[in-house]
Order: C-alpha cells, then sequence, then structure tokens
C-alpha cells in the first residue's frame, strides 16, 4: 500500500467535528427562529382560547370585558376587505398589464414606473397612513375617517404587491400562446383579454388573496388615518366611521387592566380569531395556485 | 539504487510517504529497476496499477446506468473512456473520486481499488480522496474570484504551507499559462477566454498536487486551437501524472491516450439500457486492430 | 385607447409616490419654517406638546437606529443561519416544509407580536428567565421581537441568491478536496454576496419602519441615550400616538407628525434604493 492509500483511509477526525458543528449550528437558528413562532402561537392561544366564543364574535364592544365582543370590528374588517379589493383589482391588473404587455422597456417613464413600484413596496406601512390621512381623509378628498378612505388606504400600501405577483402571473404565460393567437389575427388587445388574462388568473388570484391577508393585519396606517376605537355598530355603507379587527385588539391590548375588567384575554381572543381569518385566506390561496398550477 | 533520476513530484511523494520504492516501476529506458531490501514480492506487473476496477455498476435508483466496469489506470499514463453518449463515462469517471458522493441517490457497487486501498470503504474520507484525485470539468468552473485567489484557493482550504505566491507562480507554470497571465493575476478569472479559464481550472487542479487528473470532456466547450493547447499540456503533465480523460473526440483519444476503454449501451436481461465496457486496451491496439465488432463500428466511423 | 386607459392605471403609482412626497415635504417645510431645521435636526429633546415645546428630533431617530440595530444583531445571524441550512445543507423534503412555515413566520400581522412582546416576551423570558432589570415597556424586546420578524426577509432572500450560485461551483471546489463547510462558506457565500447583502438592508429598512411591536412593548417616551432596558420611542411610535388623538389639521401637532413621517421616509428611501441595486448586482453576475 502506498502512502495515498493509507492517506484516504485516515479519516481526518477533527473536519469531520467541524463540519457537523457547522451544521448543527446552522440547524439551530433554523430552530431558534420556528421555535419563537411556535412559542407565540402557543402563547396566544392559550390566553384567548378560552375567551373566543360565539357570544364574542357576535357582541360589541364594552368596559364591562364579560360583554365585550368583537363583532363591529369585524364587520369594520369585512367592509375594508371590500373596499381594497375593488380597488386593487382592477388598478392592480391594468397596472400588470401594461407594464408586460404594452409598455417599452427602454423609455424611461416605463423604467421610472418599475423602480417606483419596486420602491412603494418598501415604503413602511404608517408611512401610508399619513398619505391617506393628507389627501383622502382630509386635504383634497376629504372623505373623512370613514370606510372608504380606509379601503383605499389600506388598496394602496397593497397595491405594489398586487402588481408585482399579477405581473410573475403574466409573464408566466409562454410566448408561444400569444404568437399562436396573433398569428390568427387577433389585435393585441384581444389577444390578452381572451387568452393571456384567462391563464393568468389563478396567478393573479392568489396575488390578491394574499395581498389582502397582508392588508388584513396592518394597524398603523388605520390608526393614522383615525379609526376608532370604540365602535358600537357596523358599518352600512362607505361613508360610516369604522373600527377594525387589528384596531379593536389594539385597543384591548393597550387598555390598563384592573380587578374588575382584565382586557388581555379579549385581545388574544381577538388575535386568534385574526389568525384563523389570515389562514383561511392563505389556505384558499394554496389550494388556488395548486389546483390551477399550470406546467407550460 | 536507481538507475534514473526521477521527477521531483515522486521525490516529494517518497519523502512525505518514509517509504521505499515499490516493485515493479519501471525506469526511463523501460529496463526494471532492482527490487529495495526488505520490501516483500509483489506479483509484478509490467506498469504500476494506481486504480483496480472490478465488475463496477453505477445506480441512480433502481436501475444501474452503468455495469460491469473492470479494467486498471496506469501509473504516468493517459488512458481515455471513449463510446457514444450516454454510456455512463462520466458516471464512471466520477466515481474515482467519489464525486457522485454529491448525489443522494448514487449507488456505487463492485471493487474500486486505489493504491490497493478500497476507495469505498467506510472508513476511507471523501475529502482526502478528491485532495489526491484531482477533475477538471467539461465546462471551464473558475470561481467569480481573481485569478489569484482562484488557484490559491486549494491550497488555503487544505492547509498548505509555504508561499501562496510561489505555488501560484508554479501551477500557473505546470499549466502553461504563466506568461499570458503574470501581469494580471488579480483580475477577475471571467475576464480569460474559454481556452484559458480551462487551463486555469487544470491550474487550480495542479496548485493541490495530486497524484491523479480526471478530466471529463475538457476540451468539449473550447475552439479547436485551445484544443490543441491542452492536448500538449496533458502529454506534458502525464509524466508526472496519471490521466483519465472522457471524451467524445475519438482522433483526440487517439493522439494522446495510452490506453483506451471503449464503452456502449446494451440491454440487459431486462430490457433495461445501461452502459458498459465492451473493450479495453491499448490505444493502438483498440484504433488498428479491435477485437469486437462494436469497437470497430465506433472507431472507423460507422456508428456513433 | 386600451393603451391609454392601461398607462393610466400604471400612473396610480407614481402618483402614490408624488402624494407621500409632496404630503410630507409641504408639511414638513412649513413646519422647518416654525421651529428652524437646525433645531429639529440636532435637538436633542423631543417634548413637542410639552409647554414650552421642544423639537430635537434626535432621541426619535436614535431610538429607533438603536432598536433596529438590536434588531439587525439578531436577524442576521439566525437568518443568515437559517438560509444556509437551507440552501446547502437541508434535504428536499424538509426544505419544501420549511420554507413555508418561514412564509407563514412573515404573514403573521405585527401587532400579534407587539402582543407577545409585551405579554410574554418580557416578563417570562426577560425578567424571568434572564433575570433582567428591564421596565415593563424596554427598548430591548422591541429590538429583539423585531429582529425575529425580519428573519423571513433575510432568510428568503439570502436563500435564493445562494441557491442560484451554479452548481459547477460547488463541484469545482469538491474536486478540489475542499470540505462542505468550506465550500458552504468560501464559494457560495461570497457568490451570493450581494443578494444577501440586499436582503440585509431590505430588512433593516423593515425594522426602521415597524410600528406595532414598539409603540406596544418599547414605550412612548423618547430617550436620548442608549438604555436599551428602559423605555425609547421610535419616530413610527411618535407617529402613530399623536395621529391617535384627535388633532386639527394645521396644528403643531399635526405637523409634526408629517416632519418625522418625512425623517422616516426619507431614512427608509435610502436603504430602500441600496437595497434594489444590491439585488441588480446579484441578478447580473450569472446572466
Amino acid at each position: 500500500m502506498s502512502a495515498h492509500s493509507q492517506a484516504i483511509a485516515r479519516a481526518s477526525g477533527s473536519r469531520r467535528a467541524k463540519d457537523f458543528a457547522f451544521r448543527l449550528g446552522m440547524f439551530l437558528c433554523l430552530g431558534l427562529a420556528i421555535g419563537l413562532l411556535g412559542l407565540l402561537l402557543v402563547d396566544v392561544a392559550r390566553d384567548g382560547a378560552g375567551r373566543l366564543t360565539w357570544d364574542f364574535v357576535t357582541s360589541f364592544t364594552s368596559i364591562d370585558t364579560d360583554q365585550a365582543g368583537i363583532q363591529a370590528a369585524l364587520w369594520g374588517t369585512i367592509w375594508l376587505m371590500g373596499v381594497c379589493a375593488v380597488f386593487i383589482v382592477p388598478v392592480g391588473v391594468a397596472t400588470a398589464i401594461y407594464l408586460e404587455e404594452y409598455a417599452d422597456d427602454t423609455k424611461w417613464w416605463n423604467r421610472l414606473i418599475e423602480v417606483n413600484i419596486q420602491n412603494l413596496a418598501a415604503v413602511p406601512s404608517i408611512v401610508y397612513g399619513i398619505l391617506g390621512l393628507a389627501f383622502l381623509v382630509r386635504g383634497p378628498l376629504s372623505l373623512g375617517p370613514v370606510i372608504l378612505a380606509g379601503g383605499l388606504t389600506l388598496g394602496l400600501l397593497v397595491l405594489p404587491v398586487v402588481i408585482i405577483s399579477a405581473r410573475e402571473a403574466i409573464r408566466a404565460v409562454p410566448p408561444s400562446i400569444r404568437e399562436g393567437s396573433m398569428a390568427l389575427g387577433a389585435t393585441q388587445w384581444q389577444t390578452i383579454r381572451r387568452q393571456v388574462l384567462p391563464a393568468a388568473i389563478p396567478g393573479i388570484a392568489t396575488g390578491v388573496i394574499l395581498s389582502l391577508a397582508r392588508a388584513i393585519g396592518e394597524t398603523a396606517p388605520l390608526i393614522v388615518i383615525g379609526a376608532a376605537t370604540v365602535v358600537a355598530f357596523n358599518p352600512t355603507s362607505v361613508n360610516d366611521a369604522f373600527t377594525a379587527m387589528p384596531i379593536q385588539i389594539f385597543d384591548w391590548i393597550t387598555r390598563p387592566s384592573n380587578d374588575t375588567n382584565n382586557y388581555a384575554p379579549l385581545a388574544a381572543a381577538g388575535i386568534l380569531l385574526l389568525m384563523i381569518l389570515l389562514l383561511l385566506m392563505n389556505s384558499v390561496a394554496i389550494w388556488l395556485r395548486n389546483r390551477y398550477e399550470q406546467k407550460w | 539504487m536507481r538507475d534514473q533520476p526521477v521527477t521531483e513530484h515522486q521525490d516529494r511523494q517518497e519523502e512525505t510517504a518514509g517509504l521505499r520504492r515499490p516493485l515493479g516501476v519501471r525506469s526511463g529506458d523501460g529496463s526494471p529497476v532492482p527490487a529495495v531490501e526488505g520490501v516483500p514480492q509483489e506479483r509484478r506487473k509490467p506498469r504500476e496499477a494506481i486504480f483496480e476496477l472490478g465488475d463496477v455498476q453505477v445506480s441512480y435508483g433502481p436501475k444501474p446506468a452503468v455495469r460491469g466496469v473492470t479494467f486498471e489506470i496506469g501509473k504516468n499514463e493517459i488512458t481515455a473512456l471513449i463510446g457514444p453518449s450516454g454510456c455512463g463515462k462520466s458516471t464512471l469517471i466520477r466515481c474515482l473520486n467519489r464525486m457522485n458522493d454529491l448525489i443522494p441517490t448514487a449507488k456505487v457497487e463492485g471493487q474500486v481499488l486505489y493504491h490497493g486501498q478500497n476507495l469505498y470503504a467506510k472508513e476511507v474520507d471523501a475529502v482526502e480522496v478528491r485532495k489526491r484525485i484531482g477533475m477538471v470539468f467539461q465546462k471551464p468552473n473558475p470561481f467569480p474570484k481573481s485569478i489569484f485567489d482562484n488557484i490559491a484557493f486549494g491550497p488555503r482550504v487544505l492547509g498548505m504551507k509555504g508561499s501562496m505566491d510561489e505555488i501560484v507562480e508554479r501551477a500557473l507554470t505546470h499549466a502553461a499559462l504563466w506568461d499570458e497571465v503574470k501581469d494580471r493575476l488579480k483580475t477577475n478569472a471571467f475576464g480569460m477566454s474559454g481556452g484559458q479559464q480551462q487551463r486555469l481550472c487544470i491550474a487550480r487542479c495542479l496548485a493541490v498536487e495530486p497524484d491523479v487528473i480526471l478530466m471529463d470532456e475538457p476540451c468539449s466547450a473550447l475552439d479547436p486551437i485551445s484544443t490543441g493547447k491542452i492536448e500538449d499540456l496533458m502529454m506534458d503533465l502525464k509524466r508526472e501524472y496519471s490521466i483519465v480523460i472522457v471524451t467524445h473526440n475519438m482522433q483526440q483519444a487517439a493522439r494522446v491516450s495510452d490506453k483506451t476503454a471503449f464503452f456502449t449501451v446494451e440491454l440487459d436481461d431486462e430490457e433495461h439500457r445501461s452502459g458498459r465496457v465492451i473493450e479495453f486496451d491499448d490505444t493502438d491496439k483498440i484504433f488498428t486492430n479491435p477485437s469486437d465488432s462494436r469497437t470497430e463500428a465506433y472507431v472507423t466511423g460507422k456508428v456513433g | 385607447m386600451i393603451k391609454g386607459l392601461l398607462m393610466l392605471a400604471a400612473l396610480i403609482s407614481i402618483l402614490t409616490t408624488t402624494g407621500i412626497v409632496l404630503s410630507l415635504i409641504e408639511e414638513t417645510i412649513v413646519f422647518l419654517g416654525d421651529v428652524g431645521i437646525g433645531d429639529f435636526l440636532f435637538g436633542t429633546e423631543w417634548s413637542p406638546l410639552f409647554e414650552p415645546p421642544s423639537f430635537g428630533v434626535l432621541p426619535l431617530v436614535t431610538g429607533t437606529l438603536l432598536i433596529s440595530l438590536v434588531a439587525m444583531l439578531v436577524a442576521t445571524p439566525l437568518g443568515l443561519g437559517a438560509a444556509i441550512y437551507l440552501a446547502e445543507y437541508a434535504r428536499p423534503g424538509v426544505r419544501k416544509t420549511i420554507k413555508p412555515i418561514l412564509e407563514l413566520l412573515a404573514g403573521v400581522p405585527t401587532i400579534v407580536f407587539g402582543y407577545f412582546a409585551l405579554t410574554f416576551f418580557t416578563p417570562e423570558i426577560l425578567r424571568s428567565l434572564f433575570s433582567l432589570d428591564v421596565a415593563i415597556f424596554n427598548g430591548l424586546v422591541g429590538g429583539i421581537i423585531i429582529g425575529f420578524l425580519i428573519i423571513p426577509t433575510v432568510a428568503s432572500i439570502s436563500e435564493d441568491s445562494m441557491s442560484a450560485v451554479p452548481q459547477s461551483l460547488r463541484e469545482g471546489a469538491f474536486g478540489l478536496g475542499a470540505a462542505k463547510l468550506q465550500v458552504t462558506m468560501r464559494v457560495v457565500f461570497p457568490a451570493a454576496l450581494s443578494g444577501i447583502v440586499a436582503s440585509l438592508v431590505l430588512a433593516m429598512s423593515r425594522a426602521v419602519g415597524e410600528t406595532m411591536v414598539v409603540v406596544i412593548a418599547s414605550g412612548l417616551v423618547p430617550q436620548w441615550g442608549a438604555n436599551l432596558g428602559d423605555a425609547m420611542e421610535t419616530m413610527t411610535a411618535f407617529i402613530a400616538t399623536t395621529a391617535k388623538g384627535d388633532i386639527a389639521t394645521g396644528s403643531t401637532a399635526y405637523k409634526t407628525i408629517f416632519a418625522v413621517g418625512m425623517t422616516l421616509f426619507v431614512i427608509t428611501l435610502i436603504m430602500n434604493l441600496l437595497s434594489i441595486r444590491f439585488v441588480r448586482k446579484y441578478r447580473q453576475v450569472y446572466e
């Protein structure tokens, strides 16, 4: 046996130990992150599960914690999401179509729009609240702190996300489909309307649902535009004052508790309900994505 | 006793090994070197075998990709693996330095001996294996670093002692690249041409002072002039290293190699296609008077 | 015609940015006219609602930056470690189950993290488990929790970046006899560096802009100092609490929202532009 054959049989112990320690360390990083999430969910569930009853969902808020419920906030959130969706779907999809199908990349204004959208996606959400306050609630439109203003503000916040995911859905449709349609004599718009869009709809829908899932949990912009916290009615029109789930939860968290009234379980129950809604929305989005996923 | 001067490389190997030279090595003029005292008698082979492959079979999953591989790779020789696409040449060469370990579903059966030691024994460390058996790939793959850092990478991670400047210069000279790049060692390796990048990869491999160099179609992505330069380099390198090369280019195999193994695809008993070695012999014989008709068909250009 | 309509839709995004910038600039300019830019930018006391009021924004800025720094100290090792594990070590099955879980972490509303920070983390972990002498509202918990919150940002972009490094580079390194640790840290990680840096800058930008966690758990008293164990108000927390009350348009309090908002916007804008530049750089390397 030569030196070579002897050397390769002598495995380097310290090197293997280092490799293992490194791998373990990286795994622990992942574990810690997920561990904290688990801890958080367990804590919320433990605090709130007892209080999440049907009464809770159907009662209005009250100083008396035995009576308090989240109904107004739940309906407020539902109305807000409605307005938000009505805004982001046409505007987001139209923008995505424009950027993907019509816009000439070499023109500076189109590139500006793209960079702009990327920037907007990373602006802190509270700044959108300031925007809403200055232009929608007061200022030029002066809508007041109503559902319409809230829904539009949230819409502006998540619009970049909708645009980006709609663009990806449209981009995923292969050029051959467009070419086939145009070769038959269809115009660009006809091609988009009848071929590209239908093919991209599942991806777009997934993006919209995920955007709404993001919007539903946003608190800061709603605080700034003046969502109310003690509201004992459900909205009946877009011009009503409103509260929303995150706002109501925030109110309960920051209210000092005393011997007769403990607000912490209310907050936890509200959080649980919010998480359940989120889970539902994400599940629908994932189901959509898997069900209609096209392998081109 | 030694009649002939041996190369620096072997000197260094023996210094570190502390062994006397094994039996059977021929000196330059072909006469056998007398046995050194105290070394036990071994089977005398006409040349020293670096690798001994016995009925090697590789599978990526349930069915084998290549089977029935049995031949030897000789020291200071160039052994070529030729044959049509898909018959397992690349798969086989990757067994020789345990690169198939990187593919979770790969399974290697049969005997692969390196200097008499089972390469796939449990206690063998694949990293140590690869220090000694280097590889050059089909598409040049320099790191996105400077030329200097590319060459120095291997010595640095292996903890080799000595001046990096010297190590790098020596490797680049060995690979016939020094004059071309000596003034731009700190520039990014991607700025070189394809042929230069491949020679850089060879230099990178040489810097860790391997025993064997495996080349998986090293010239298939290059132009004829670069190919010629690398072929010349190979003939030069075989004085110090043992080389195994996979090539699609028959003329290349005929030009540079000493021994050739011809692979082809066969249907086995279960109607599954897998590669196997049909013939292994001196290159001259394979190309002028092959024993198997399939070999003859391939080398005369009738098929493949 | 259709094209025109679509372009109009696209312009809404431009309008949004213009609106943000305009609204912020206008009120800020008026505000600075009243207060003076030097006093604002370099003053160290922030008490706008006192008599006499003081408008030095530095305590808010340092509060924000300190908490964000703590967040980065948490998110950088954990996020990069998770990314390295997922990109280089995890089996495909593990990767497929873990990635959605990380997405889940990213989808939890920040108010939930705020609740967790105040009601569990400060009392049970910081005070009880680690026996730290921190106030009920403190900067440390804000930083730590925000750190966990931004881990998915770091992990997901860094992991993409590392996975994009071609396998041929790894093979080349393995072929030279490098061990996996060396291949990962000396070849893959440096090759993916610009994407990794982009993820860190983006994560920090998120930390700076984060509101609910700090509003709930870090207190509403601006601190000119670096005591993480005490309450520290951030720019975002200030904006949120001020806007919560009923403030008259045009009042000083109203204007402070915009002035601080402007400061926040400029800081995050710079970070975002930097991050976009880095992302573009990493995309180019392999094209």
